[in-house]
């Protein structure tokens, strides 16, 4: 099941909603311990429509409506994990998993370390994440670096409707709490997505487009907007590889460090705050590697400004890094070091 | 009103018979209850109106149906009182004193809005009339009363504070968590919880351990009532009491306002979990309607008053909505402005 076999025909396409749904469907299908819980999962099909009709298909047990109560809605997940369940909680918004910290930190990242790996906890989170919706500073964030900083959780951001699907596979599989945040600009988007069953690897980044001149690691919706940027300085003569970093615990050092070595130029760009983010431990990562001697130019980070997300949409633009902010960025950084 | 809906549960919260001699409400105080109602209902559907045609983005959270119970309450606070407020929490701002233009000025993301275009809808407050903010995270506002609460009490001054909020965030541990610590150190706080039968798509029925949120008073030592909360004199009665009882010292009261939202939980709503029935029956509840006709009743208010008052507050709203349009947006050059206050 790790390796996908692609079809020759005309390539199925799917939204990311549909292709987390396809995920959800065939898992529960396959294996009667995977269950749901969320607020508003069940008839309502969830805030993001998601979850759709697995109520009616699946019934109240297996696609549970909980209160609003997200602390104790985490616990009831670990504790179904722990005792030999398969959950799958939704989050309505990421934002609102910092109400549930203490059973995601202190409980599901650390039961099996504490009991000498005697007890597993594999759960499976789902967090819809993110700006761009004019929902303001409580329904915007992006937080995955939070979740990222603790041994004992495993954190992915898929950027693709074939990633969403492939990763949320490899979670439900996966005997560790798995966090997924899933970007909410990025629901209604299409990609191809094969129908049977497959895994993406957790822990593995994907090359989007290679190039001479540059590394641009991005996160989430980030890749999207990088891989625009980079059709337009290849317009302008630059080479740009693109890194969709995929996953954020574990990170994968072996293909930044293999790309930035041959580039020798690294730009990163993700959507949560700048400060202390996921940028800040990639360049540390690559300072610390083989590929330190080999910068041609100071390394670069773009991310999220040192604020909530506001409300006004022209704030909210400029809250996060957009396409020409990475244009300027790059360039500045091939320039600099030609 | 003689329905039992009033149900003190709690030896020490009395309220008094409604209709009783004397109308519970000076005729000027009627008048204005009206018009806050009223307010509140042309607010809500012009900035129904505004976000349908894209003038305001993002999501709103409209409380139509639910006008008595912020009115209600809010009638009987000083200035100097403060709210904290929900999710939805335009009816709630308005009848703690906000200026309608602001309002508007801020869902257009207005540099001249109450939080200068970085809030919306979802955060709207107005600090200076006393009301602390509305809130994204439900349950979030609970604990924050209790200690707003905690200060004035630590201050000796003699203000409340009414936090509002819905029946789907009384499942919540801040909810449990706050009630005990104000009913432990006898906090001058009201609890009003606005319970419109769902938490977005989940009915009280499918997510309350009890059937009533009131029921939960006595696990804390607190008095719980539970009025009609589309019965504005009702509210006002069951508030007057339990703001008499924080203000003099005797602690929290929770109070359950049973009501109903007529739109959508937000505007992507499709009402799959409820029926047309059970709305239609809702809206012949109407607060507004109700509170009319008590006043006409009551002979407080004719016909015609109340159709010129209907005019005067559209107007208001209307000119709210011309002042937000043609007010300047922020600079986003000021992006990371108020993020800390100068030390
Ligand atoms: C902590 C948290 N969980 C979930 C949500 C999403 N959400 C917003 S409003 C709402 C329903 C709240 O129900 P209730 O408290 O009854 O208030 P109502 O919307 O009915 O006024 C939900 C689930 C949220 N904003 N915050
Ligand atoms: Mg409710």
């Amino acid at each position: 099941m790790d390796t996908m076999i692609e079809p020759t025909a005309a390539l199925r396409e799917l939204s990311y909603a549909d292709a987390i749904y396809e995920a959800l469907f065939q898992a529960m299908t396959e294996d009667e311990r995977v269950f749901l819980l969320g607020e508003d999962i069940g008839v309502y099909g969830g805030a993001f429509q998601v979850t759709r009709d697995l109520f009616h298909l699946f019934g109240g047990e297996r696609v549970i409506d909980t209160p609003i109560a997200e602390l104790g809605a985490a616990g009831v997940a670990v504790g179904a994990a722990l005792a030999g369940g398969r959950p799958i909680l939704e989050f309505q918004f990421s934002d609102f998993a910092t109400l549930a910290m203490e059973q995601i930190v202190n409980q599901a990242a650390k039961i099996s370390y504490m009991l000498g790996g005697r007890a597993a906890v594999p759960l499976v989170m789902r967090l819809p994440a993110g700006s761009g919706t004019g929902a303001a500073a409580q329904h915007s964030q992006s937080l995955e670096a939070w979740f990222g900083h603790i041994p004992g959780l495993k954190v992915v951001q898929p950027s693709t409707p074939h990633d969403a699907k492939g990763l949320l596979r490899a979670a439900i599989d996966d005997p560790n709490p798995v966090l997924i945040f899933e970007h909410k600009l990025l629901y209604k988007t299409k990609g191809h997505v094969p129908e049977a069953p497959y895994r993406v690897a957790i822990g593995k980044a994907a090359i989007r487009r290679a190039g001479r001149d540059l590394t641009i690691v991005a996160t989430g919706v980030m890749v999207g907007r990088a891989l625009e940027a980079a059709a337009s300085l290849d317009a302008a003569g630059h080479d740009v590889e693109v890194i969709d970093l995929r996953s954020i615990r574990p990170i994968d050092r072996e293909t930044l460090v293999a790309s930035v070595s041959k580039t020798t130029r690294l730009l990163i760009v993700h959507e949560a705050v700048k400060t202390l983010g996921i940028g800040a431990e990639i360049s540390a990562m690559i300072a610390e590697s083989e590929a330190f001697d080999r910068l041609d130019a100071p390394i670069r980070r773009l991310g999220g400004a040192e604020c909530p997300i506001p409300y006004n949409p022209v704030l909210e633009r400029a809250a996060v890094p957009q396409v020409d902010d990475i244009i300027r960025a790059a360039t500045d950084l091939i320039e600099r070091g030609a | 009103m003689d329905t039992p809906l009033t149900k003190p549960l709690h030896p020490e919260f009395k309220t008094q018979p409604l209709l009783a001699a004397v109308f519970p409400l000076a005729e000027s105080d009627a008048r204005a209850a009206l018009r806050q109602m009223m307010l509140i209902r042309r607010f809500e559907e012009a900035a129904e109106e505004c976000y349908m045609r894209g003038s305001i983005h993002g999501t709103m959270h409209l409380s139509i149906g639910q006008e008595a119970s912020a009115v209600g309450l809010c009638l009987e606070l000083r200035r100097s009182d403060l709210i904290t407020s929900t999710h939805r929490g335009h009816g709630h701002c308005i009848a703690k004193g906000a200026d309608p233009r602001l309002m508007f000025a801020e869902f257009f993301g207005k540099d001249a809005g109450y939080c200068r275009g970085r809030g919306g809808s979802m955060h709207i407050a107005d600090v200076e009339s006393g009301n602390l903010g509305a809130n994204g995270i439900v349950g979030g506002g609970i604990p924050i009363a209790a200690g707003a609460a905690l200060a004035i009490k630590q201050q000796r001054r003699d203000d409340v504070v009414v936090c509002f909020f819905g029946d789907g965030a009384s499942n919540e541990g801040a909810f449990h968590e706050a009630l005990n610590m104000a009913a432990l150190w006898h906090l001058p706080v009201i609890f009003v919880c606005e319970n419109n039968k769902y938490g977005m798509s989940v009915s009280t029925e499918r997510s309350m351990s009890v059937p009533h949120v009131a029921d939960r008073a006595p696990a804390y030592a607190m008095p719980g009532v539970r009025i009609d909360g589309n019965d504005l004199l009702a509210v006002l009665q069951a508030g007057r009491a339990a703001i008499d009882r924080a203000r003099g010292g005797g602690g929290p009261t929770l109070i359950e306002c049973e009501t109903y939202r007529i739109r959508g939980h937000s505007r992507s709503d499709r009402n799959r979990y409820r029926t047309k029935d059970e709305i239609d029956a809702w809206k012949a509840r109407d607060p507004i309607a109700a509170f009319e006709s008590v006043l006409r009743d009551a002979g407080l208010m004719s016909a015609a008053d109340i159709e010129a008052l209907r005019a005067e507050v559209a107007a208001e709203i209307a000119a709210a909505i011309d002042f937000a349009a043609a007010a300047a947006p922020p600079d986003a050059a000021d992006l990371t402005e108020h993020v800390y206050i100068a030390a």
